[in-house]
C-alpha cells in the first residue's frame, strides 16, 4: 500500500485516477477478523455445502471430546442431524439441516458462552502449548457463522455446567463487525439434555427407551449445541460418517451415536467405505458388543476402551523451537511482568529444559552476568543469545504434555472400526521439531474384509482428529508412501500407496500441529515427522510381514496336514485288513503323529488364538499385534475333507455301503457312526478319542474356512463370554467342551461325532 | 512289461484248494510282518515308512562273473509324513491289502485287476487312491522287492504275450500242450511260466530262435522253419515280457538249449537284446530268472546292407535320439568290453540308417527264413 502512494506522488497533478494518501487513509481501517473469514470461508473448510456440513459437525465435536477429557469424563457424544427440507426435489444440489452435537462434558459457564460460540480467535488453546484437538478457537464460532451466513439462523446452545443447576438456553447471532455475538435469547430450562432429540425417529425412541442415548443419568452436565447451515448430506469419502467412524477409531475411550438425517441428498448414496464398521453396520452383520452397531437408522459407535487418555500438561516453550522475534517479545513481555527480572531468572522460567547452569551458560556466551536485568539487554545480544540457543546442546522438551493413543487403544479402535485379520500397532518415541515435541503412532489393520485388489486405505489423525482432506498434501501420505512395504509382502508400485487389503492408520500427537492451512486438513512435510512416521510405519510393516510369512507357513503347513489326513484313513483301514488292529487305534495314533509333523500349523494357531483371547480380555499382547484368526480369508476353494466312514467295506472293491446305509451318516447305532456329507466341515474322527482329533481337525484347516465373517465375530465373543478356558487348547480333557469348538458350533454330543 | 489287460478284474486261476500252498503262507507272513512293523510304528509314535529298495540304474549292479545285472543294496524311504512319498505310502499300503486278500482267496490277479480293486475314492475327498494304472504297477514292482517276493507269489499276472512254436511238449496247468499243433496262432505265453505251473515233457528241439515281433514270427512258422530246423520258435512283441524272458530262461537252463535273437538292426533291437541276455534295470531284482547270459545275437546286422544286397529303400534313418540310445547302449558295462558289439554299433551309427528284420523281404518274401538265418547259423555269425 506505502509504495503505491509512493509511486503516485508524480502524476498528482495530471489525473485524478489516484487517491491522495489522505483519502486513502480514510478508506483504511481494521478488518475484523470475523469479517475476513466470511469472505474466506473455504480456509476454514467451508467450501461447499457437503463439506460445510462436515466441518460444522467436526468442530463441534473436537470441542466437546476436549472439554470432556479435561473435565476428566468419558465422552458421551451424539451427533444428531435433522433435514430441514425433506421435500426439496431430488436434484436439489443441497438442503438445510440442523447440526445438534450435544456432549456430556463439564459444560459452559453462563457469562464464557458469548466468547466460546461467538467470537473467532477465542479460546483456552491457543497460547499455551498443550496438545488438544482444537488449536485457534476458531472451529465451532466459524461454524455457527457460516449457519448465519447461510440461512439466518443463530445458534441455539443448551449448557448446563452444573448438575444441580438448571441448564441455560442461549441463542447467539454472530455480528461480523464486531466480532462479538448477539444474544437474541437466554432463559434458563430443565430440559438438559434436550427432550426433541429422543423423540425424533424410531432408532433414537427405541435407544432411549433402553437408556442407551441421551439419557439425562449420564448428561448430568453438558453442552448441547444446534446450528442449521445450507448443506449437503451424503456418504462416502469425506463424509459425517467417515469422519465420526475415525474419530471413533482414533478415540475409544468415547462413545458417539449418530442420527442421519431421515433423507439423503438424492445425486448418489455414495460408495460405501469398504471393510469399515459403518459398511458392516449398514448390513446389520455386526453382533459383538464392542462393534458399531446401528438401530432403527442410529448408528451407535460404542466405547472400546475405559479409560481416559492421560492428562497432559501444558509446557513451556523450548529454546530450540523458538523464533527471534518471538524471543523479543518474550523478553518484552517479562519486562512488563517483572521490573527487574534478570535474564538469569528469565530463561529458567520462560523456557522449559533450561536449568540454572545451562542459564549461566547462556548469560555467559551473550557476556552478560547472571545478574544482569531483561531491561539491559540490547537487540543484538538477543541475536547472540539466539544463536547461542542454537548451538547449545538441550535436553528434548518433555513429553508428558504427549498423550499419544497408545498401542492398545490404537488397537481397541482399528478392531472396533475395522474388520481385518491382523492388526499391528506401535507408538514411537516423543521426538521434536522445531523445539515442539511430537510424538506418532501408527497401526495397520491387513486381510479380512479390506479389498485386495485397490490401493491400501490410509487414514489420518491428528491429536486425535480424523483428517479428510488433502491426503496427497499431507507428511503422512508421503511416509506411507516412502515406507519399504515390499519388504512387508506387500505389493507397491513405485512412490505409491501399497496395494492390497491394507488400512494404514497414522497419528500424530502434539502440542502444535503443524497444519498446512487453518482448515487443518493436512499435517505439513517436516523432515522429522516424516522420518518418525517413517519409522512407525515399519515396526508395523515388519509385524506384518513377520505374520505373513507365518501365515504362509501355517497354511502350507495345513495343507500338508490336509494331505496326511486324506491317507491316514486308508491306511489304517488297509493295516486293520491285513493286521486286525483296531482302524481308529491306528487313525487316532497316525493323525497324532500327523499333527505332531506339521505342528506348526497348530503351534501359529494356538499362539494366536492365545491373542485373540487377549484381544477379547482387552489384554493386548506386548508386541502390539492382534489377529483375528477366523477372519483370514480363504485361499482357495476348500476340498471337503469329510470324515472317516470306518463303516464302509476296507477297500472299495467290495462293494458301496452294502448295509444301504444312509450316506449322509448319521447312524447312532454302531460306535464308528460314519458322517460323511456335511459339506466342508472339518473332519471328525468321531469315538471315544474324537475330542483331539475334532480339536485337530478344526484347526488343521484355518485357511479353507469359507464361513461369512459373521462367524468370526460369534467366534470373538464365544470367546470373550467363554473367558481364559482354554489355556491348553490342544489337550482339553475329553467331555469338556472348550471354547473353540462351542465357537463354531461343534459340541461333544454333536450327533456327527458318536 | 505287460501293459494293460483286457481282463478286468480277479479272474481265477485254481479255486483255493482247502489248505494254501505253502509258498503262499510265507510270502502272507511277510505282508503280515510288514504290516505289523507299520502297526507298531504307528502305535509307539514313530513315523510310518517302508524301505523300498530302488529300481534304478544307480542301484543296478553289473555281474561280469555271472553276465547278469543284479540289483544294488540301495534302498530309498517311503516315509508316510512326506508330501512326495504320503500317497505312494497309501497305495503301497492298499496294495499290500490287496495281495493279501487274492492269497487268502487263492486267486490270482491281472495288473489292471489289482488296480482297479484297489482304486477307490479316498474317503470324504474327491481324490483317488490309483488315478491310473501306471501308478499301480510300480507299486506293485515296489512290493515285489519289498517283500522279495515274486510277481506270481503275489497271484498278480500281466496280460499274455509273445508266441512260441515248435519241436516241444509242455504241460501248463495240467493241461499238456503240444507245440508243434498250433496252428498259426502258437502257443501263447502265460505271464506266469513257473516249473509249479508249466513243465517241459518232451523236447527234441535244439535251439530256440527268438524274434522280435509277431509278423516275423509268423513268416517263419509259415514257412515251418521251427519243422525244418527242429527248434523253438518265439517272439515277445518287441520287449519280451517277463513270462516270455522267463521261459525262454528256462529253455536255456533246463534244456541247455541256445537262444538265437533275431531283432531289428536299431538300437531298440540292441536293447532288447540287451534285456534279454543281462536283465533289466528295472527288474533288476529278477535277473537270476530272467537273464540268459549266453544268448546271442544273429542280425540283424549292420553288415547286412552290404553283405546281402539290400535294396536303398530299406534304409530308415537314425534319429538324434536313436543316436544318444545307440551311443547310451555301448556305453552299458556288457557292452563296453565287447569288441564285437562296439564296432556293431560303430557300424550302424556310420551306416546312419536302421534296418527292421521285415526289410528282408526286399529280397524275396522268405528270404528271411530260407536264406538268412540258415545261412548265419550255419556259419554261425553272431554276436554273443
Amino acid at each position: 500500500m506505502e509504495s503505491a502512494v509512493k509511486e503516485r506522488k508524480p502524476r498528482q497533478d495530471t489525473s485524478r485516477r489516484g487517491a491522495t494518501a489522505e483519502e486513502m487513509s480514510a478508506r483504511q481501517k481494521e478488518v475484523s477478523v470475523s469479517e475476513f473469514f466470511v469472505k474466506n470461508r473455504h480456509l476454514l473448510g467451508f467450501d461447499n455445502p457437503r463439506k460445510s456440513l462436515l466441518t460444522t459437525v467436526k468442530e463441534a465435536v473436537d470441542n466437546s471430546l476436549d472439554a470432556c477429557e479435561e473435565g476428566g469424563i468419558l465422552p458421551d457424544i451424539a451427533v444428531v442431524i435433522e433435514d430441514l427440507d425433506p421435500r426439496r426435489p431430488a436434484t436439489a444440489k443441497s438442503s438445510r439441516y440442523r447440526v445438534s452435537i450435544i456432549d456430556n462434558g463439564p459444560g459452559i459457564v453462563r457469562k464464557q458462552v458469548e466468547n466460546i460460540f461467538g467470537r473467532l480467535l477465542y479460546g483456552s488453546k491457543f497460547h499455551r502449548l498443550k496438545m488438544s484437538r482444537g488449536q485457534q478457537g476458531i472451529g465451532i464460532s466459524a461454524a455457527g457463522m457460516n449457519g448465519l451466513i447461510t440461512t439466518g439462523r443463530p445458534m441455539v446452545i443448551h449448557t448446563k455446567p452444573s448438575a444441580k443447576q438448571p441448564a441455560h438456553h442461549l441463542e447467539l447471532a454472530m455480528n461480523t463487525k464486531t466480532n462479538r455475538a448477539e444474544v437474541t435469547l437466554d432463559k434458563e430450562t430443565k430440559d438438559f439434555p434436550p427432550e426433541r432429540f429422543r423423540g425424533l425417529s424410531g432408532g433414537t425412541k427405541q435407544l432411549s427407551s433402553e437408556g442407551t442415548f441421551l439419557s439425562p443419568d449420564v448428561f448430568t452436565t453438558g453442552t448441547s449445541v444446534s446450528i442449521e447451515l445450507e448443506g449437503k448430506y451424503q456418504k462416502g469419502r469425506g463424509s459425517v460418517d467417515e469422519f465420526l467412524e475415525l474419530t471413533a477409531i482414533a478415540n475409544p475411550h468415547a462413545r458417539i451415536i449418530f442420527v442421519p438425517p431421515s433423507r439423503v441428498t438424492q445425486d448418489e448414496v455414495d460408495d460405501m467405505l469398504p471393510g469399515t464398521s459403518a459398511a458392516a453396520a449398514e448390513e446389520g452383520k455386526s453382533e459383538l458388543p464392542a462393534q458399531t452397531s446401528e438401530t432403527g437408522g442410529v448408528i451407535v459407535y460404542p466405547r472400546g476402551v475405559q479409560d481416559l487418555p492421560p492428562e497432559t500438561k501444558e509446557i513451556q516453550p523450548h529454546p530450540k523451537g523458538i523464533e527471534l522475534g518471538i524471543l523479543l517479545q518474550m523478553l518484552k513481555d517479562y519486562e512488563l511482568k517483572e521490573k527487574s527480572g534478570t535474564l538469569y531468572d528469565f530463561l529458567q522460567e520462560c523456557f522449559c529444559r533450561v536449568s540454572a547452569p545451562t542459564a549461566a551458560k547462556f548469560c555467559k556466551a551473550i557476556g552478560v552476568t547472571s545478574r544482569t536485568k531483561v531491561s539491559e539487554i540490547e537487540p543484538p545480544q538477543v541475536e547472540q543469545l539466539f544463536k547461542a540457543f542454537d548451538d547449545e546442546r538441550l535436553a528434548p522438551p518433555p513429553t508428558d504434555c504427549l498423550a499419544p493413543i497408545g498401542v492398545r487403544q490404537l488397537l481397541a479402535g482399528l478392531l472396533k472400526g475395522v474388520k481385518a485379520e491382523f492388526y499391528a500397532a506401535s507408538t514411537r518415541e516423543a521426538e521434536v521439531y522445531r523445539g515442539r515435541p511430537f510424538q506418532i503412532e501408527a497401526a495397520i489393520a491387513f486381510g479380512g474384509d479390506l479389498p485386495a485388489d485397490q490401493p491400501g486405505r490410509v487414514i489420518r489423525f491428528a491429536n486425535r482428529v480424523p483428517l479428510l482432506f488433502q491426503q496427497s498434501a499431507c507428511s503422512s501420505f508421503k511416509a506411507v508412501t516412502e515406507t519399504p512395504w515390499k519388504n512387508y509382502a506387500m505389493q507397491q508400485p513405485r512412490g505409491s500407496l501399497p496395494v492390497g487389503p491394507l488400512v494404514v492408520m497414522i497419528h500424530m500427537a502434539s502440542v502444535w500441529v503443524p497444519f498446512t492451512s487453518e482448515s487443518k486438513e493436512a499435517i505439513a512435510d517436516y523432515d522429522e515427522i516424516r522420518k518418525e512416521m517413517k519409522l512407525a510405519l515399519m515396526e508395523c510393516g515388519r509385524k506384518l510381514g513377520t505374520y505373513l510369512r507365518k501365515r504362509q507357513k501355517m497354511r502350507r503347513e495345513s495343507e500338508r496336514r490336509d494331505v496326511f489326513e486324506r491317507y491316514i484313513g486308508e491306511i489304517s483301514k488297509a493295516l486293520n485288513a491285513i493286521t486286525g488292529e483296531d482302524t481308529r487305534r491306528l487313525y487316532d495314533a497316525l493323525l497324532e503323529q500327523a499333527r505332531r509333523k506339521t505342528a506348526v500349523a497348530d503351534q501359529e494357531l494356538d499362539e494366536d488364538g492365545k491373542v485373540k483371547k487377549q484381544a477379547a480380555e482387552e489384554d493386548f499382547d506386548d508386541d502390539g499385534v492382534i489377529i483375528v484368526q477366523s477372519a483370514i480369508a480363504p485361499i482357495e476353494e476348500a476340498v471337503p475333507v469329510g470324515p472317516l466312514d470306518f463303516d464302509a467295506p476296507a477297500r472299495g472293491a467290495k462293494g458301496k455301503n452294502p448295509s444301504g446305509k444312509d450316506p449322509s451318516g448319521k447312524d447312532l447305532s454302531g460306535k464308528d457312526s460314519s458322517s460323511k456329507g456335511s459339506k466342508g466341515k472339518s473332519p471328525t474322527a468321531g469315538g471315544g478319542s474324537a475330542r483331539a482329533s475334532q480339536d485337530l481337525a478344526q484347526d488343521a484347516k484355518p485357511a479353507k474356512r469359507s464361513e461369512p465373517a459373521i462367524k468370526t465375530k460369534k467366534d470373538l465373543a464365544a470367546e470373550r463370554a467363554a473367558g481364559g478356558t482354554s489355556e491348553s487348547s490342544g489337550g482339553a480333557p475329553s467331555g469338556k467342551p472348550s471354547s473353540k469348538s462351542a465357537g463354531r458350533g461343534f459340541s461333544d454330543d454333536d450327533p456327527r461325532l458318536f | 512289461m505287460a501293459k494293460k489287460s483286457d481282463d478286468k478284474g480277479a479272474s481265477g486261476g485254481k479255486p483255493p484248494t482247502g489248505k494254501m500252498k505253502e509258498r503262499d503262507v510265507r510270502t502272507q507272513a511277510k505282508i503280515e510282518a510288514l504290516a505289523h512293523e507299520i502297526v507298531k510304528r504307528s502305535l509307539t509314535g514313530r513315523e510310518p515308512a517302508v524301505e523300498i529298495p530302488t529300481r534304478t540304474k544307480s542301484n543296478t549292479i553289473w555281474n561280469k562273473k555271472k553276465g547278469i545285472l543284479e540289483m544294488g543294496d540301495g534302498t530309498a524311504e517311503r516315509p508316510l509324513f512326506d508330501l512326495k512319498t504320503a500317497k505312494q505310502f497309501m497305495q503301497t499300503m492298499l496294495h499290500a491289502s490287496t495281495i493279501q486278500d487274492l492269497i487268502a482267496a487263492g486267486k490270482t490277479s491281472s495288473l489292471r485287476g489289482v488296480f482297479y480293486k484297489a482304486k477307490h475314492t479316498v474317503a470324504g475327498t474327491k481324490e483317488n487312491t490309483f488315478d491310473t494304472q501306471d501308478e499301480s504297477d510300480p507299486i506293485l514292482e515296489d512290493l515285489e522287492v519289498l517283500l522279495a517276493a515274486l510277481r506270481e507269489e503275489l497271484h498278480v499276472f500281466a496280460e499274455n504275450r509273445g508266441s512260441m512254436v515248435g519241436n516241444i511238449t509242455i504241460v501248463d496247468k495240467g493241461d499238456e500242450i503240444d507245440c508243434r499243433r498250433m496252428g498259426s496262432g502258437g502257443y501263447a505265453m502265460p505271464s506266469i511260466v513257473e516249473p509249479d505251473i508249466i513243465q517241459f515233457k518232451k523236447c527234441e528241439a535244439k535251439f530256440v530262435l527268438h524274434v522280435e515281433k509277431g509278423t516275423v514270427w509268423n513268416r517263419f512258422n509259415e514257412d515251418r522253419f521251427w519243422e525244418k530246423h527242429n527248434c523253438i520258435l518265439t517272439h515277445g512283441a518287441g520287449q519280451p515280457p517277463r513270462g516270455c524272458r522267463r521261459l525262454l530262461q528256462r529253455l536255456n537252463q533246463e534244456l541247455k538249449l541256445p537262444i538265437i535273437c533275431v531283432l531289428d538292426n536299431d538300437p531298440w533291437g540292441h536293447y532288447i537284446y540287451s534285456v534279454i541276455k543281462q536283465g533289466s534295470i528295472s527288474l533288476a531284482f529278477e535277473s537270476t530268472r530272467l537273464a540268459i547270459p549266453d544268448a546271442k545275437f544273429l542280425g540283424i546286422r549292420a553288415k547286412d546292407y552290404r553283405q546281402c544286397g539290400l535294396d536303398d529303400a530299406v534304409k530308415i534313418d537314425l534319429t538324434d535320439n536313436d543316436i544318444k540310445r545307440a551311443n547310451e547302449i555301448a556305453a552299458y558295462p556288457w557292452f563296453e568290453g565287447h569288441k564285437g558289439w562296439q564296432k556293431e554299433i560303430a557300424a550302424m551309427l556310420s551306416n546312419g540308417f536302421k534296418m527292421e528284420v521285415e526289410s528282408l523281404i526286399t529280397k524275396d518274401i522268405s528270404y528271411v527264413s530260407e536264406v538268412y538265418v540258415p545261412e548265419r547259423l550255419k556259419a554261425k555269425d553272431w554276436l554273443e
